[in-house]
């Protein structure tokens, strides 16, 4: 079990309002101190905070027979930070794959930034710019050297001059703490190293959404760090994130809501502080148990 | 009984035996193929010999070129040599754009596009390469009042082309479809995806294939000869009935394509050398 010791404050958390809250967190895993105390700020939104920028109402999705999500209710707000959580299969990557566009629903309206989404719906990659994703496998481009990948969307299709495309492209580069590795193609960096620079090309788009499908779980363990610190960041600046991960770690100390899937259900939605200690339903309390025991 | 690792090298380090180490040497395959060869050219010689045969060889050098106080002038097969490569180079292009709106409209989304496109392919495929080129000389060339050179080269642009389609549809499949999710989530366009990261990513795959389909244009131009366009084969055909010399002219003919075909079968082999080093 991990050796946990986390006390929260909360001033203030009614949505639609410039909040703050301390969070205070310490992981120990085998008697090391992993992360140290860190404060999280939430940061004073534009006008938008708050604002709901997703909204699923009642989806249904399936694959042939297969019942792949069953009648999913949920709303993102701006700013916030939901994690979900899962058995595999459960319908994690499928649900946030919808909200990019990547898998379409049959059954339900999912609203994204204000944008109904359904098959066929136009312009779709029009709200895919602002709405960024990271992928399990990187997919970076791998023809293009690493500055080469973070520039094309800035270039093309935000249609940006070549020296703005670059000098947003060093930026997040910089960012994800990698501006030596500009010039290397993807195949020449470390999984971690791959999976920051798949970061900062969402973060090139200026995404206002930032949809995670399980960014570490293709990684090595002693390269998982390094992306959470990049993605704990970009927590901390604001970013608006929905998160499939296991990383219990990452999800206490980041998230303003946990969501646990199984089945193609959401089984049940709450607070990080009373997910993880009190779990209302049992398929929830047996997931964390498996998951959390080492 | 287990076979160990010294029963391994034992047996490899064994000398093969004679007869083996013989048929397997370089001397050996030089030599027989020079055998052979040979007996074929002495079957030639010999037959035609008693045939009666009158061979002609020094009449055929005008016919490649010859140099006379009016100064160098191309002989009749070289200038035939260059209505092929007309013919090759240019269907060859024209295949490329329709094998490319082909491939690209099997995979897109419309039902249609997908319908027509494997209509096309599939008659195309299954319609012999004389028939076609039949079809569009006496019967589309009258309709839209094509030449016989025209006719060629939509013929062997389009047969090729229908080729050619699946060339390139086998080389964006090879693509990875992470490398569609991807690009579409950094927001392109279907167009913009395929410009910048599917084809870039194809094309080196598509190039050994497609080359070697260069060199089947190159051989099956000589087909238009049947609807008599000016090139290599037809020029051969034409002097063989002025002059008689049917076995040095065919030689000859036989001769210039395979050198052609083999030049290029040679970049091809090096080409893919270096997509696979890459």
């Amino acid at each position: 079990m991990h050796n946990t010791c986390a006390h929260d404050v909360f001033l203030n958390r009614s949505p639609g309002r410039a909040r703050r809250y301390v969070n205070d967190f310490v992981l120990f895993y085998k008697g090391r101190c992993l992360r140290s105390p860190r404060v999280l700020k939430r940061v004073k939104g534009s006008g938008l905070a708050g604002q709901t920028v997703i909204s699923a109402k009642n989806m249904d999705k399936f694959y042939g027979d297969f019942h792949a999500l069953k009648n999913i209710s949920i709303d993102v707000a701006e700013g916030e930070r939901v994690v979900i959580c899962g058995p595999s299969g459960s319908g994690k990557s499928t649900l946030i794959r919808c909200f990019n566009a990547l898998e379409h629903h049959q059954g339900g309206t999912l609203e994204v930034r204000g944008a109904e989404i359904f098959e066929g719906s136009k312009d779709i990659h029009r709200l895919r710019q602002d709405v960024g994703m990271v992928f399990q496998q990187f997919n970076l481009f791998p023809h293009l050297t690493v500055l080469e990948n973070l520039m094309i969307g800035p270039l093309k299709v935000r249609r940006a001059s070549r020296a703005e495309a670059e000098s947003i492209a060093r930026k997040y580069l910089d960012r994800v703490h990698i501006p030596e590795q500009a010039d290397k193609y993807p195949r020449q960096l470390s999984g971690g190293q791959q999976q920051r620079v798949a970061i900062a090309r969402s973060l090139c788009m200026e995404s206002k959404i930032i949809l995670f499908d399980e960014p570490t779980s293709a990684l090595d363990p002693e390269m998982i760090n390094e992306v959470l610190d990049v993605m704990v960041e970009l927590a901390e600046e604001g970013m608006t994130m929905v998160c499939v991960t296991h990383e219990m770690g990452f999800a206490r100390k980041v998230a303003d809501r946990m969501v646990f899937m199984d089945a193609g259900e959401i089984v049940e939605v709450a607070k990080p502080e009373t997910f993880f200690t009190s779990p209302r339903t049992a398929r929830c309390r047996d997931f964390l148990q498996k998951i959390l025991q080492h | 009984m287990a076979v160990t690792t010294e029963h391994i090298a034992a047996h490899a380090s064994r000398p093969l035996p004679l007869v083996q180490r013989v048929t397997s040497s370089t001397a050996f395959a030089i030599g027989l193929y020079l055998l052979v060869m040979g007996a074929l050219i002495y079957g030639a010689y010999a037959g035609a010999a008693r045939m009666g045969y009158n061979w002609q060889w020094y009449n055929i050098p005008r016919y490649i070129w010859t140099y006379t106080e009016d100064g160098f002038q191309l002989g009749e097969l070289i200038i035939g040599l260059g209505m092929t490569f007309v013919l090759s180079i240019s269907s060859f292009l024209l295949a490329v754009l329709i094998g490319l709106v082909m491939a690209l409209a099997r995979l897109s989304d419309l039902v249609i596009g997908k319908a027509l496109s494997l209509a096309l392919l599939e008659f195309l495929r299954n319609m012999p390469l004389l028939v076609l080129v039949y079809l569009f000389y006496y019967v589309l060339g009258p309709i839209f009042g094509w030449d016989r050179v025209t006719s060629a080269i939509l013929c062997l642009g389009v047969f090729h082309g229908a080729l050619l389609s699946e060339i390139f549809r086998a080389g964006i499949l090879s693509v990875a479809q992470g490398q569609w999710e991807g690009a579409k989530s950094i927001g392109m366009t279907k167009t913009q995806s395929y410009r910048y990261i599917i084809l870039p990513q194809s094309v080196p795959l598509m190039l050994p294939p497609l080359t070697g389909e260069a060199v089947q244009l190159v051989k099956s131009s000589a087909i238009v000869s049947v609807i008599a366009v000016a090139e290599l084969t037809t020029v051969g055909r034409n002097l063989i009935s002025e002059t008689y010399m049917s076995f040095e002219i065919w030689f000859t003919v036989a001769v210039i394509y395979l050198v052609i075909t083999l030049l290029m079968s040679f970049g091809v082999t090096a080409l893919e050398k270096r997509v696979a080093h890459d």
